[in-house]
């Protein structure tokens, strides 16, 4: 990888699909660069384009964790929230120390993952050292317990240092004091200092990391126990490890995505980052192709605006939102049609994309 | 095989062109609109917080279309759903941005509120919301009630006013009741808000509280150890600064064990009585402080309960009767200071903001109802009592 790769190569059948996702996020950036610079991007989409960033990183973690390493991860919004306070609280007490809002960002999203990566290597610890489908049930249940967590801290800061309390509101603050995580309330007042150049440089980030982890040879090990464990542990593959490093990434990256999603809002409630959120980023995952991040980025894009595109529909909008999801589940699983994609396929590698091919 | 490719290639560019027309703006404002006001405006539609949503929406358009009737100014409303959700009340903002909004009714619940709070300031757009609590959609900085956003305002109480004033009741009534106990949702920003102040205000009033019980979402159908303990504790008052769901359950099971003290509610508590399946008999005697009361006898509030009913099936709560009172308010402001629809949003946001600080307004939920310049609106709440199935005020 260290050397510098010539366009035919980056064409080829082993770099294609590398090729084909940062392609899609550099073209996707610059035409709405383009778009917001003329003036012609809608209001609706403007504000839509930083929580996309987040929940395509947040996505391609959890296909990492899922398709990848082919556990299943039920708590990837609880990741997302750790990530997301860590961020909102940090921003927040350094707001005075640090002004500019650049290096608080940077600062924030790596705190921000750093923390929900070591809440995801405590929680592999024990959970992966066994075999079957234990991290669905801990992960759910850490997303409850993070979820009652936040929603019961109370943490002030003012010019005396920091005031915590849990359970019951006791923060005394000297006037002028900011209450960082205020119960059920969750942040309030954070300043907005997300931008959507910052989500795609994390996109970019993600895709790096996975795709350099996928196609070494600790990626290999991934997906060798992810097919037989039992096969993979008489090669002398430590399953517990590979897929610790698995989820510590996928955990780590949706710390992150966290962290841009609760700069980017002046409120935060811990209730946003739910059972329902966490499922929502599976729905992206596996319609996007379990392992495959280009399709997890193009159905992370496409679910996020269809509600929106289908605002016109009125009341009907989450009834015809759902009939769409379903119609993709059908037509993705579909022979006929995944045969006439291999075809297709088939055609294109077969010619090397010039050549007229034989009639069939 | 060309046909697989030309098929790919005419699939693929309909779909560029399809998603770059669907980015684009598309704000146009659409004919027939030309000559009216256009009020935005955002609340849960879909999702469990539905309820609220649709009674804002519904009461909104009635009062859109009875001022419309009236001629003068005309008025035009676009009401988004955002789902109780701050993420996507900020792109409904974006939504009604391009429509081309010019005032708004904000959201109708607290959190997205706050969320689109200082959006509404940046682009200099007057919202008054209907029933956003929160003091975090007013002030910039919540928690020191300071630096407020100036342009938007609120036309029910603040959830600090609501346990203040409930506190205050208490103290010099205490003939409800001396040893209270609390039970309240603490998953809830609405009811741990009012308990908060509620508190620290009992505590300079020198009330005493004996029991706090909590619940939250998962565990909101079952009340019986709550009320256990408030019995054991020997509570002759329970505060109960929830919403009426729960609050019905709790007098339920309340009345099952024998349970009799006398019950304390804000205007969450406002609803009860239509609640379906619920047995309004088990409501005697409940005390609520709430600005609105669907019964009571003044032309203004039957004429706003039949006209409802017709439309919705359904007898209007305090949310709905809030967002009629909304509409009417931005429609005697932009009469008084002059508005009209070709002015930009910012425009009238000057002069709305003008008329709010110094005007009085008379509506469903209060008599000479004024605001101050950080938006808090100041109306006094009802006491009423429940009496054979029906609110009689009691004197304060």
């Amino acid at each position: 990888m260290k050397t510098k790769k010539k366009l035919p190569a980056l064409m080829s059948a082993k770099y294609r699909g590398r090729t084909a996702s940062y392609g899609c996020v550099l073209a996707g950036w610059l035409i709405l660069e383009v778009m917001m610079h003329t003036g012609n991007l809608s209001s609706l989409f403007t504000s839509l384009l930083v929580p996309v960033c987040c929940y395509i990183v947040a996505a391609i973690g959890l296909n990492l964790n899922v398709g990848v390493s082919g556990e299943l991860n039920l708590g990837q919004a609880c990741f997302m929230s750790v990530g997301a306070f860590t961020a909102v609280c940090l921003s927040g007490s350094l707001a005075r120390t640090i002004p500019a809002p650049l290096p608080r960002l940077i600062l924030s999203i790596l705190a921000g993952a750093l923390i929900a990566a070591i809440f995801g290597i405590l929680i592999g610890i024990p959970v992966l050292k066994l075999e079957g489908d234990y991290l669905a049930i801990v992960t759910l249940a850490f997303g409850q317990i993070v979820k009652s967590l936040i929603t019961n801290m109370y943490l002030g800061v003012d010019e005396n240092g920091f005031h915590f309390s849990f359970v019951d509101n006791q923060v005394n603050m000297a006037p002028g004091g900011k209450m960082l995580l205020n119960g059920p309330m969750g942040a309030t007042g954070t300043e907005r200092i997300s931008t959507f150049t910052a989500g795609v440089i994390l996109i970019l980030l993600a895709l790096i990391v996975v795709y350099h982890l996928m196609y070494s040879r600790s990626g290999r090990a991934i997906m060798a126990a992810r097919d037989n464990r039992i096969a993979a542990e008489s090669v002398g593959i430590g399953i517990f490890k590979t897929k610790m490093l698995a989820f510590a990434v996928s955990s780590c990256l949706a710390g992150a995505a966290g962290a841009l999603y609760g700069l980017n809002y002046s409120t935060l409630v811990p209730a946003k980052f739910d059972f329902n959120t966490s499922i929502l980023l599976l729905v992206y995952v596996v319609l996007g192709g379990l392992g495959n991040m280009t399709g997890t980025i193009v159905a992370t894009v496409v679910l996020v605006l269809l509600p929106e595109l289908l605002r016109s529909m009125q009341d009907y909008r989450m009834l015809i939102y759902a009939v769409v999801l379903i119609l993709i589940m059908l037509l993705t699983n579909n022979e006929t049609l995944k045969t006439w994609v291999q075809k297709l396929k088939k055609r294109y590698t077969a010619k090397g994309g010039t050549a007229h091919d034989t009639e069939s | 095989m060309k046909k697989y490719r030309l098929i790919k290639a005419v699939i693929s560019s309909a779909a560029a062109v399809a998603l770059t027309c669907s980015l684009a703006a598309c704000g146009n404002p659409s004919a027939g609109n030309e000559g009216a006001i256009r009020i935005g405006g955002s609340g849960p539609l879909t999702g469990p917080a539905a309820v609220y949503g649709n009674a804002v929406k519904a009461a909104a358009e009635m009062a859109v279309e009875e001022v419309n009737a009236k001629g003068g100014l005309q008025f035009v409303l676009d009401f988004e759903d955002d789902t109780h959700d701050a993420e996507k009340a900020v792109t409904a903002y974006g939504v009604l941005k391009d429509w081309g909004m010019q005032v708004s009714l904000a959201t109708v619940t607290s959190a997205p509120g706050a969320a689109v709070a200082p959006m509404y300031q940046d682009d200099r757009i007057f919202a008054i919301t209907p029933s956003g609590s929160s003091l975090a959609i007013i002030y910039r900085d919540p928690d020191n009630a300071a630096d407020p956003y100036g342009n938007i305002y609120q036309m029910c109480f603040t959830d600090p006013n609501q346990g203040i004033a409930s506190a205050d009741y208490l103290s010099t009534h205490t003939d409800l009741g001396t040893k209270i106990a609390v039970i309240y949702k603490n998953d809830d920003n609405y009811s741990s808000g009012i308990y908060a102040k509620f508190k620290s205000q009992a505590e300079a009033d020198g009330l005493e509280i004996v029991y706090t019980g909590t619940f939250d979402d998962s565990n909101a159908s079952d009340f019986t150890v709550q009320l256990k303990q408030a019995q054991d504790a020997g509570a002759d008052l329970v505060f109960l600064p929830i919403y009426y769901d729960p609050a019905s359950l709790i007098l339920t099971q309340a009345n099952q064990m024998g349970y009799a003290p006398t019950f304390f509610g804000v205007d969450g508590m406002d609803g009860i009585l239509t609640l379906e399946g619920f047995d309004t008999s088990l409501a005697e005697g409940v005390y609520l402080l709430t600005p609105f009361s669907a019964d009571a006898t003044d032309d203004l509030t039957k004429n706003f309960t039949d006209h409802y009913q017709k439309k919705m099936n359904d007898v209007p709560n305090q949310f709905a009767a809030d967002a009629y009172d909304c509409v009417y308010a931005i429609a005697q402001a932009c009469e008084s200071a002059g508005v009209t629809p070709d002015m930009s949003a910012s425009e009238i946001c000057d002069k709305l903001t003008a008329q709010f600080t110094s005007m009085t307004f008379n509506g469903l939920t209060g008599q000479n109802v004024t605001w101050s310049a950080s938006g808090e609106v100041s109306k006094s709440p009802k006491a009423v009592v429940i009496k054979d199935g029906v609110y009689v005020g009691v004197d304060n």
